[in-house]
């Protein structure tokens, strides 16, 4: 049986060496437990800041303001946290600010709790909305490529890019 | 508790930040952001904004963060703080040195036809900034306090809030880019020497 967001803990090391190896030095987050390991590995590594927030849409604005100062970035969210940056989007849009947030998604494959469901449904069509890419994976053999080629989108194509680890890879929270 | 609001903003906000040249500033939308531009002239360390409102102390944060060696000023009125006052528990948490943040607070929403903001009716900033645990913060309302508010802006050791209590009288008009992503290459190259 797998344990709550089970059997993560191998792609999401491999995760954290992909973005520190791309150069990423500041990551902020709204605890998760799909972030889990991701966010701990942050927390202890002297050569990041680690950035816990009180809403996501903090954490979309402090991303271009890193870029401001030469500083690579990426945001942790859950699906329910898109719907609270919606509007902080057209700062990244406006500016052409490279962006990547990863978000790992509820509300949808095997969802138990009916609140997740709403945000859930609506990731994908209010990240498109806002002109930002949407990339999805589903296996863990996904998750490091995916996010290399969100990482290349953002900071060779100045693209704003949203990586979601879907429900189907991080698994259902038990209800 | 003081609701003096006689200063204006026009004198106040340049006596306050002096010589902007060796700042990198980022300005909440609206009146803020035309205080800013004007004592800069729009210039290249300096990016405001006119919408994504709640977003410039985030943004000032991300900045200061990325530059240590840089003092990193945000400029942003009592509305726009308003609309994402957590975040100010956020900067409380890390507290960055070079950071400091000036609240241009006239109790309205300028923009929109001079609306009563939640400051006109009692709810006080500098408190709500104290009680995130930001170290070094003052409410200004009176012309002899100026010089202690620069020198906090400048000097803390430690991130300041400064809450400038200012009267109704409009932001100095001035024509700005709205251009976002030509501010933003204009800062970076000034800053980074890369667009």
């Amino acid at each position: 049986m797998m344990s709550e967001y089970g059997g993560q803990e191998t792609w999401q090391e491999d995760l954290y060496s992909l973005l520190r190896s791309n150069g990423v030095e500041l990551f902020c987050y709204v605890p998760d437990g799909g972030h889990k390991t991701l966010i701990n590995r942050s927390i202890e590594d002297p050569e990041v800041i680690s950035v816990p927030l009180t809403t996501e849409e903090e954490g979309v604005a402090m991303c271009a303001g890193a870029h401001l100062g030469g500083t690579k970035s990426v945001l942790l969210m859950q699906s329910s946290g898109v719907g609270n940056c919606v509007n902080m989007f057209a700062l990244i849009k406006n500016g052409q600010f490279p962006f990547v947030t990863v978000v790992t998604m509820r509300g949808e494959f095997g969802e138990m709790n009916p609140w997740q469901v709403p945000m859930g449904q609506g990731v994908q069509p209010v990240v498109e909305a806002m002109g930002m890419h949407c990339l999805r994976a589903e296996t863990p053999e996904e998750v490091s490529p995916t996010v290399q080629a969100a990482l290349d989108m953002a900071y060779k194509s100045n693209q704003s890019v949203a990586v979601l680890l879907t429900q189907k890879l991080i698994g259902a929270k038990p209800f | 508790m003081s609701d003096d609001r006689s200063l204006d903003r026009k004198k106040a906000v340049p006596a306050i930040v002096g010589d902007p040249t060796d700042l990198l500033i980022v300005c909440g939308l609206a009146g803020a952001s035309k205080d800013m531009a004007h004592l800069t002239n729009d210039g290249d360390n300096i990016f405001t904004m006119a919408g994504a409102m709640g977003g410039a102390t985030a943004m000032g944060l991300g900045l200061a963060l990325s530059r240590p060696d840089k003092k990193v000023l945000v400029v942003t009125g009592d509305g726009e703080l308003l609309m994402n006052v957590g975040t100010l528990a956020t900067v409380g948490i890390l507290k960055p040195a070079n950071l400091s943040i000036l609240c241009v607070d006239n109790g309205h929403y300028g923009e929109t036809g001079y609306q009563e903001s939640h400051t006109q009716r009692g709810v006080n900033l500098e408190l709500i900034a104290q009680g995130s645990a930001i170290p070094n913060t003052r409410t200004i309302d009176r012309e002899e306090q100026i010089p202690e508010a620069k020198k906090i802006l400048r000097d803390s050791n430690g991130t300041s809030f400064i809450l400038l209590k200012v009267n109704t009288e409009p932001p100095p008009s001035i024509k700005r880019s709205m251009d976002a992503t030509e501010r933003k290459v204009a800062f970076r190259r000034a800053l980074l020497g890369i667009a």
